[in-house]
């Protein structure tokens, strides 16, 4: 009996004609080509996440590293009954200028051409009004946005928030060479303020430094430490054994908690038990050292389990003792895989916010803190903080403080990546 | 004399070390020896004579320093720091006695060194069992604080939650509604969202980026996708509020609604692009962890690539790609920053991606800035969806390890 005689009555038989088998390898290749199509998409729409991500931050923040600063020789008058106060004085000179009645209605429209708080400042701190008065001050959020073009004039005057008048009033200044555009120093140098004209990045920038400090400073010990004693000193077996074991998966859990529950942790513990106050750059240090101590160990006992055993063996094998082969042979080879986990570790809790919203670190911080006790803010709070407001200005603002903590980040990846290339090229000699 | 924490005394205690080594170091390196071979022969450097008398100083000094610090209370007191500087400066001249005293031929310095160095590396070890210990007694403390106060019925189960009802100064009557639900829900529904996004599109990213992209798509595409990883959550929040909401906004506008700019959609949108590179990740450890017999078994039997990644790869890696979704679940529901900046305050029962709604993290946020009083059930609230979380995201995390383990005893 032959196999064909068997099947001539079965639909297999016209199942395996050429035809159908064609058509069924079509619709397989197609499946085939679909589900490539199916990667290259999800692929695609990764990169393209990214780029539209980066791409709106740029364009967003790009134009706050410039700003435009304004020149005016005003002749201020001394403080009279008539004009009681520096913002009355400032604003009358400012309606001599443009040749404006100054009443109410101008005086306010006058006042937001140019940083009215920096100006009045400057009002106090000349000596000789006698002569006219030469200020150089940063124009107001409302004419820096509209000189950089954020501001459409051609909407009806009622739906933008730059005036007419306050308009002709620019391109007046402008035409007479007053008005100048450069690199915004402000922006790093200055505290917080509530004019994003004078906001800068300064408080922030010194308070993420010392956080990030204090951080490493406590979790790179305490982690590498925890890392080298389960590597090598832990008992393996027993009770001992279950405990390491345990204290194992505990560390690998509390890679995972959310970081804001560290924040909660920081809360209850350094802030209530302790007394500790809030808004310190020391609880957010320890905060963050709490957060970034199992990264570290986990990322050093990967490090330290690429080791070879067989030199610690030798090690001991000729006299050494424990401790000496593991730090003299086994912690040096890992030394650099150490380095790269930790500094991956570090830019993790540079980027960290949640944690400090829980420590108070919202507070409005206009100084510049000079020790770890003194109130701060940190650059991603900062950026939270500034993004939180609906003025194009600030939003301009947060764009630019996004773009030097991701160049910050990318210097720091950088150099990760750069230490592990080494150490893979050694590796392989 | 009044820092809250004075760290100069740190650094008298490291200078007292420096001392003490080289006193000790001094004298051992002086130390005659009897030149003879056998049990008369030195039992240690001098280096480790002087390692030992470090240590002892450093672990005295601290230990003043500690006491004093809990003596005197956080807030300095006018007294001043005087006689605990003095004891700083003092006590330590015991142990440093103590060493060159120990400085014999016959003193095996290094075995105590070591014995205490390991001792000291099993302490840094438990900092991981103390921080979890801190994390559960500190949420449980004031969790039970806040359900003497609500019923853990109505805050689990209840339906309404608005907890910003104002507190009147020394009342202690109507202090707001606290039932969780619509809290919990709009995390969950946020987290499908992000889910939805980040699962297929990080499972294919992975499949195709190690099955079938070139060696030049792979060295561009994968460093790009890692970038994803390591941007900032407050950067994505941001990118959330400022151009995906608008976007959102737009396009439903252009449709004929009318949606705000804070909904769920764009938080979990977003939060779904941040989740693909951990899904990714994860994803291709596994599936390149299925043995390559199997693979080479289902071509041989005539399957198309994608029916053998589909049919064999994909359920022989199955469970360490369920592992990989809970991680992803859990750090999803954790996430912060982009709810709180581009989910909305508001608790609102609703499935409608175009609604604002509220999520655990960012109730947790919202409880806890700005200034209260501490002990008012608002601030506890937040401890006690702290705990739900930390519970939530534990008990997942404990189940992606158990399957992810299961699955590697299957291959190895």
């Amino acid at each position: 009996m032959s196999a064909t005689e068997t099947y001539s009555d079965t639909p297999i038989k016209a199942a395996i004609t050429t035809a159908a088998m064609e058509a069924r390898m079509r619709k397989r290749r197609a499946a085939e080509r679909r589900f490539r199509v199916y990667g290259q998409a999800a692929v695609a729409f990764s990169i393209a996440a990214l780029a539209w991500l980066l791409i709106s931050i740029v364009s967003t923040g790009a134009s706050a590293f410039t700003q435009h600063w304004v020149t005016l020789d005003l002749t201020v008058t001394a403080q009279t009954n008539a004009s009681p106060n520096d913002r009355r004085r400032l604003a009358d000179a400012l309606a001599d200028v443009f040749g404006e009645v100054s009443d109410e209605a101008s005086r306010r429209e006058l006042l937001q051409v140019i940083s009215a708080s920096v100006a009045t400042a400057d009002l106090r701190a000349a000596q000789n009004l006698s002569e006219p008065l030469q200020l150089i001050v940063p124009a107001s959020d409302l004419t820096d946005q509209y000189l950089k073009g954020h501001i459409d004039p051609n909407l009806p005057e009622d739906q933008r928030k730059i005036t007419n008048r306050q308009i002709e009033w620019i391109a007046a200044l402008d035409a007479e060479g007053r008005v100048h555009r450069r690199f915004n120093r402000g922006l790093f140098a200055n505290p917080d303020s509530r004019d994003p004209e004078r906001a800068g990045l300064a408080s922030a920038i010194f308070g993420s430094i010392m956080i990030v400090l204090i951080a490493s400073a406590l979790a790179l010990p305490v982690g590498i430490g925890a890392a080298i004693y389960l590597d090598s000193f832990a008992p393996q077996t027993g009770w001992g054994g279950r405990l390491t074991r345990m204290l194992e998966v505990n560390i690998n859990n509390l890679a995972a908690v959310p970081s804001i529950v560290f924040g909660l942790l920081g809360l209850a513990v350094f802030i209530n038990f302790f007394g500790l106050p809030r808004s310190i750059p020391l609880v957010g240090g320890l905060v963050l050292a709490l957060r970034m101590f199992p990264t570290i160990v986990i990322a050093s006992r990967a490090s330290l389990l690429a080791v070879p055993v067989s030199l610690t063996d030798s090690a001991l094998s000729l006299g050494a003792s424990r401790m000496q082969a593991v730090f003299n042979h086994r912690v040096p080879l890992a030394a650099p895989g150490m380095m790269t986990g930790s500094i991956i570790g570090m830019a993790q809790a540079l980027g960290e916010t949640a944690p400090l919203l829980m420590i108070g670190m919202v507070a409005f911080v206009t100084t510049v803190p000079s020790s770890p006790m003194d109130p701060a803010t940190a650059l991603p709070v900062q950026i939270f903080l500034w993004s939180g407001s609906a003025e194009a200005a600030w939003a301009e603002r947060a764009s630019a403080a996004i773009i030097s903590l991701l160049v910050v980040l990318m210097f720091i990846n950088g150099i990760a990546i750069i230490l592990r290339e080494r150490l893979q090229r050694r590796r392989k000699l | 004399m009044s820092d809250p924490v004075p760290f100069y005394m740190l650094v008298i205690v490291g200078a007292l070390m420096v001392g003490a080594y080289r006193i000790v170091y001094g004298r051992a390196a002086r130390l005659v020896v009897p030149n003879l071979p056998g049990p008369s022969a030195a039992r240690a450097q001098p280096r480790h004579h002087a390692r030992l008398a470090a240590a002892l100083t450093g672990l005295v000094g601290v230990g003043i320093y500690l006491t004093g610090l809990s003596l005197r209370g956080p807030i300095p007191s006018a007294g001043g720091d005087g006689l605990w500087l003095m004891a700083l400066i003092v006590i330590p001249a015991l142990p440093i006695a103590l060493s060159i005293a120990n400085v014999r031929p016959d003193f095996a310095a290094r075995t105590h060194v070591e014995r205490m160095a390991e001792t000291g590396l099993m302490l840094l070890a438990l900092v991981a069992l103390l921080t979890t210990f801190g994390i559960v007694a500190s949420l449980v403390f004031e969790a039970t604080l806040f359900f003497r106060d609500v019923s853990i019925i109505e805050f689990l189960f209840g339906t309404q939650w608005s907890p910003q009802t104002p507190i009147r100064a020394g009342g202690t009557g109507q202090s707001g509604a606290f039932g969780a639900v619509p809290v919990f829900a709009g995390t969950f529904f946020i987290t499908l969202i992000a889910m939805a996004v980040a699962g297929p599109v990080g499972l294919m990213v992975a499949i195709y980026l190690s099955e079938y992209a070139s060696p030049r798509t792979r060295a561009i595409a994968k460093p790009a996708i890692e970038v994803l990883a390591g941007i900032p959550t407050v950067v994505y929040g941001f990118f959330a509020l400022i151009t995906v909401g608008p976007a959102i906004r737009d396009a439903a506008a252009w449709l004929g609604a009318d949606v705000a700019t804070q909904s769920s959609l764009a938080a979990g949108l977003v939060m779904g692009v941040m989740i693909i590179p951990l899904v990714s990740s994860l994803s291709d450890d596994v599936i390149s962890a299925v043995p390559q017999s199997l693979r080479d078994g289902s071509t041989a039997l005539g399957a198309t690539k994608s029916e053998t990644l589909t049919r064999v790869v994909f359920r022989s890696a199955l469970p360490g790609i369920i592992g990989a979704f809970l991680l992803a679940i859990s750090r999803a529901i954790g996430e912060t920053m982009i709810v709180v900046m581009a989910a909305g305050r508001a608790a609102n029962l609703s499935a409608n991606p175009f609604d604002a709604v509220t999520t655990v993290t960012v109730q947790i946020v919202a409880l806890l800035t700005g200034d209260q009083v501490f002990d008012s059930p608002r601030t506890l609230a937040a401890f006690a969806l702290g705990l739900v979380l930390f519970v939530i995201t534990l008990l997942l995390n404990i189940g992606a390890l158990a399957v992810v383990n299961r699955y590697r005893i299957r291959f190895e």
